[in-house]
């Protein structure tokens, strides 16, 4: 019960029992089905029909306002129009569905609903807000217009009776006798009245605005017409007088200001006098200013509101003809010092001449201003563009073409918008809503959305070729101009001429040898200038990850020499939704062929590229499937001189790319197929390709896992080992590969066990990490009985093949003291927090655990005893 | 032991007069009156103004009111009228 009110406890007690029943009302009306809705619904509306002429004469008689023709049509139009607008829509249960969204809407009614109603619509307003309640299932507990309350309780009885008679809740409305604003003050803070729907004066729609309920507040208007020179006169003039006399100008959209062109202005005058308007000479309309507008308040004289024009005419002193339908008063001008220009609910209209279109557009804009912002406004041209530029620059809900404002603006007349006698006049009018209000208006509408699954993708090059001699393809494909793109080393080992070796004797061939380092913005740019220079329609590129990094940036850099690297580096989340694309439209083209010369980054199908800006000294890393070269050619002849250290790190790099490829949230069974196999390889054939350099098959085998890993990491990409390995050998020089294996069973204990954090993932439908693993360990026979027992048995076949190849275990075993990790750790976190690479990690990291991540690294060994995830211990602890 | 003072199937065409009938019947009974509810698919505003005069008779005869069975639309009127917290369920 709302506190500090200067209510009687009678009338206390009276108003707890209307909103006791409207309460009960509303739960009761939870239960109704659409069919129940609808049969009530339709019963009202004929009831409503039946009484429409009966409530307007009750309503003139009550409010002395208006036309009771008019008002018997705008009761009509509030029930027939109305149902027609509402009769098949879903508004009770599942209301839309999306199914190939996964999302159904579902109607849930509001509950009680405090709806204050204004003198100049009285019964037809609560025609309307019946229809709209019963057919949302809600209750509404009615405070009408002090000076109209008696029509509308009277017309709330007529749609409660038909209703509980077809079956609606009893209670379901009620109607405050006497209405005060104290009344009004004690319902608005009630706690049982959820929502406040005010169509009124701006008193009104302030208070329920102010109350803090949820309000539809709806309020004054100020409609600016603009009668431009191309405009059907005739039909103009006429909509306007239908308009503006309709009712005796009550609609709170009807016109109040027209502003004509000064080619037609003449004649429309002359047109509004001949269809029974009076225009008003100059003393004339100066005597209606300071009459029909309180020169206090710049607003209009309640006594003018719904009065007919010749009754003004005659209170203010004008000579008319009797039947004078309307005063037209002649302003020069919109603001306090044009008393005329603002809003009248009478049948005074101002006219405004201006000289051109932009002039005639400030006006209206002016007067919409003037007390009319979000509400409604009218434009009579048969110009296209002077309309779209009307829409463009009014703020108004309602911009009506060619037809008359009012009865335009009640919707489903003269066009298809909503019938509503409410207007919402958005922002600007200080409302919540913009829309005819309508029975969506009456509901909370929820949505119900269903788990969908993102579309996964497996892109990788079109063309693998691999096996001893695979280099011999690039005979099949046909060159002009080619650049081979390589390192000096390559160059002299004999490398580049195997190549050439098997191109078509017609291909001119050029060579670049660029440092073996990841590639910096001018040597990519040296490229560029070479592959212009030559024109070539193909680039080889031969050497390991920087090399063919390089070409790949060369590619982008040649086909689209607009691309900005800086921001095709930034960041994103789902490669699907990024921000910044990369571009399609291509000044020239250039096939990408790679050759990999090392056994562990499978650069030659992965569509990823590290540039180096040493300028701003810094990475930058690209992305993006348009990078992937056309063709990979792995041939092991290339790697059977690898030495065993980069034997070592780039096969331990392949290991992680496949292990973290295989737990990815983004793995799939595509990938999973190539995680799998090269897991697989990478056991079997790393330790005789270390022990044997010169062991065809193991070097065959490793350079194909390193191709295999690497069409998995495209596609489902890596994890926290990465991350931290990017980090950590940054900071302290360590190569890439043995970074990796620093961290590589740490990571592996970590993710197999209970995350303290899940990775938000539509794609897995519980945490399998832990089991991934266990495959793994079955895949290589390893043994084991439950998932923890394979788990650890995985870990302690990767610390058995990084101590078989006298990889350090610990990052203290490679000379890093203690104080030094110390000191760097917090940036690491910081620079690893950052990376890419662990949002597809399985398990998602907290700071605090890339911390401890980092010291068993720096501890080392031991992984394997770290706890990993024991389904049998979770179970066994429920 | 609490004893069933009460035990009474509410008829789902006749909601308000079975409520009724359980009004008369809670004189002198003692510990809890259950009122198996589920039969009972839809209430109408009689309903819930007969198990509010039902609750409240209860709490005066110091019983304790159980509702058995209650659907869940019905539930609703039920939170939605705060008449849930008045009943066992």
């Amino acid at each position: 019960m709302p506190e500090n009110t200067n209510l009687t406890a009678e009338r206390t007690a009276y108003l707890e029992g209307l909103v006791s029943r409207a309460r009960t009302a509303a739960a009761v009306f939870t239960q109704y089905t659409q069919a129940d809705v609808d049969r009530i619904v339709k019963a009202m509306v004929l009831a409503g029909l039946e009484q429409a002429q009966n409530l307007a004469r009750l309503a003139i008689e009550e409010t002395r306002l208006g036309v009771l023709e008019d008002k018997a049509i705008k009761n009509m139009v509030a029930t027939e129009f109305v149902y027609n607008y509402v009769k098949d829509k879903r508004t009770v249960g599942a209301i839309n569905e999306y199914p190939d969204r996964g999302i159904t809407e579902v109607a849930e009614p509001i509950g009680v609903i405090l709806s204050l109603t204004p003198i100049t619509n009285p019964t037809s307003t609560v025609l309307f807000k019946c229809i709209m309640a019963i057919k949302t299932r809600n209750a509404v507990i009615f405070s009408a217009h002090p000076n109209a309350w008696r029509c509308c309780q009277e017309a709330m009885r007529i749609m409660y009776e038909r209703a509980v008679e077809h079956g609606a809740p009893e209670g379901v409305f009620t109607c405050i006798e006497a209405p005060t604003l104290e009344d009004n003050h004690y319902l608005m803070h009630h706690k049982d009245v959820s929502l406040i729907d005010a169509t009124g004066g701006r008193g009104v729609v302030r208070a329920a605005y102010s109350s803090g309920k949820p309000a539809l507040g709806v309020g004054p208007g100020n409609t600016p017409v603009y009668m431009e020179k191309s405009a059907d006169l005739d039909m103009a003039v006429v909509d306007i007088i239908t308009s503006k006399t309709f009712d005796n100008g009550t609609i709170c959209a009807s016109e109040q200001t027209v502003v004509i062109d000064d080619e037609i202005y003449d004649a429309v005058l002359h047109k509004f006098a001949e269809l029974g308007a009076h225009v008003c000479n100059e003393a004339e309309t100066q005597l209606l200013s300071c009459t029909v507008i309180d020169p206090a308040t710049g607003r209009m004289q309640p006594m003018a509101i719904g009065q007919k024009a010749s009754d003004i005419a005659r209170f203010v002193g004008l000579q008319v003809k009797p039947n004078t339908k309307l005063l037209v008063a002649p302003i020069s001008g919109v603001g306090r010092d044009y008393p005329l220009s603002v809003e009248k609910l009478f049948p005074v209209l101002a006219v405004c001449r201006a000289s051109s279109t932009d002039e005639a557009l400030k006006l209206c804009m002016e007067v919409n201003r003037a007390g009319g912002l979000g509400h409604t406004a009218v434009v009579f041209s048969r110009n296209d563009e002077v309309i779209r530029k009307f829409g463009e620059v009014i703020n108004a809900g309602r911009i009506i073409v060619n037809s008359p404002g009012s009865i335009g603006a009640l919707g489903g007349v003269y066009n298809d918008m909503v019938p509503t006698f409410s207007f919402g006049c958005g922002t600007g009018g200080g409302n919540s809503t913009m829309d005819n209000v309508n029975v969506y208006h009456y509901l909370n509408i929820k949505r119900v959305a269903r788990r969908t699954q993102a579309h996964m993708w497996f892109r990788v090059p079109n063309q693998i070729y691999f096996n001893m001699n695979a280099v011999e393809n690039v005979r099949h494909f046909p060159s002009r101009s080619t650049l081979i793109v390589t390192n000096p080393a390559l160059e002299q080992m004999g490398h580049v001429d195997i190549v050439r070796r098997n191109m078509p004797i017609e291909t001119m061939v050029r060579v670049l040898a660029i440092p073996d380092a990841e590639p910096e913005v001018k040597v990519v740019m040296q490229g560029v200038e070479a592959l212009n220079l030559h024109k070539s329609d193909q680039i080889i590129a031969l050497g390991g990850g920087s090399v063919i990094d390089a070409a790949k940036i060369m590619k982008l850099k040649y086909e689209s020499p607009d691309a900005d690297l800086e921001e095709l580096a930034a960041p994103f989340l789902d490669i699907r939704k990024r921000v910044v694309e990369y571009p399609t439209e291509k000044v020239n083209r250039v096939r990408l062929v790679a050759i990999s010369t090392t056994s562990g980054t499978g650069s030659e199908v992965t569509p990823f590229a590290v540039l180096t800006d040493k300028a701003q000294g810094r990475k930058v890393t690209l992305a993006d499937y348009s990078l992937s070269p056309d063709v990979a050619i792995v041939d092991p002849q290339f790697v059977m001189s690898m030495p065993k250290g980069l034997t070592v790190d780039t096969g331990i790099d392949c290991l992680t790319h496949a292990l973290e490829a295989g737990v990815s949230i983004h793995a799939s069974p595509y990938t999973d197929s190539n995680a799998m196999q090269a897991i697989r390889l990478v056991f079997k054939y790393l330790p005789i390709a270390y022990e044997n350099p010169r062991d065809e098959e193991a070097r065959s085998m490793m350079h194909n896992a390193a191709c295999i890993a690497a069409l998995a990491f495209s596609n489902a990409s890596v994890g926290v080992n990465h991350a931290l390995a990017h980090a950590f050998g940054a900071r302290f020089g360590v190569a890439h590969g043995r970074a990796n294996a620093l961290m590589l069973p740490h990571v592996m204990a970590y993710n197999a066990a209970v995350p303290t954090k899940f990775m938000p993932s539509p794609n897995q439908r519980a945490y399998v990490a832990h089991k991934k693993y266990a495959l793994m360990a079955d895949l290589l026979g390893l043994g084991g009985k439950t998932v923890n027992e394979k788990v650890r048995s995985l870990i302690a076949a990767t610390e058995r093949l990084l101590d078989q190849m006298s990889v350090p275990r610990s990052i203290a075993e490679i000379g890093i003291s203690k104080a030094d990790f110390e000191r760097a750790v917090p940036d690491l976190v910081k620079i690893a927090f950052d990376d890419p690479s662990w949002r597809s990690n399985p398990r998602m990291p907290l700071m605090s655990e890339l911390v401890e991540l980092l010291w068993r690294a720096y501890r080392g060994r031991g992984a394997a005893a770290e706890g990993v995830y024991d389904e049998e211990c979770v179970v066994a602890q429920n | 032991m609490t004893k069933n003072a009460l035990w009474l199937r509410i008829d789902g065409t006749q909601v308000t007069q079975g409520l009724q009938e359980a009004c008369v019947k809670l004189e002198g009974c003692e510990g809890e009156a259950v009122l198996d509810f589920s039969g009972v698919s839809r209430v109408d505003a009689k309903a819930v103004q007969a198990l509010e005069d039902f609750a409240a008779k209860a709490a005066a005869a110091s019983v304790k009111p159980v509702l058995h069975g209650v659907q869940a639309n019905v539930y609703r009127v039920l939170m939605l009228t705060n008449l849930a917290s008045r009943f066992s369920m």
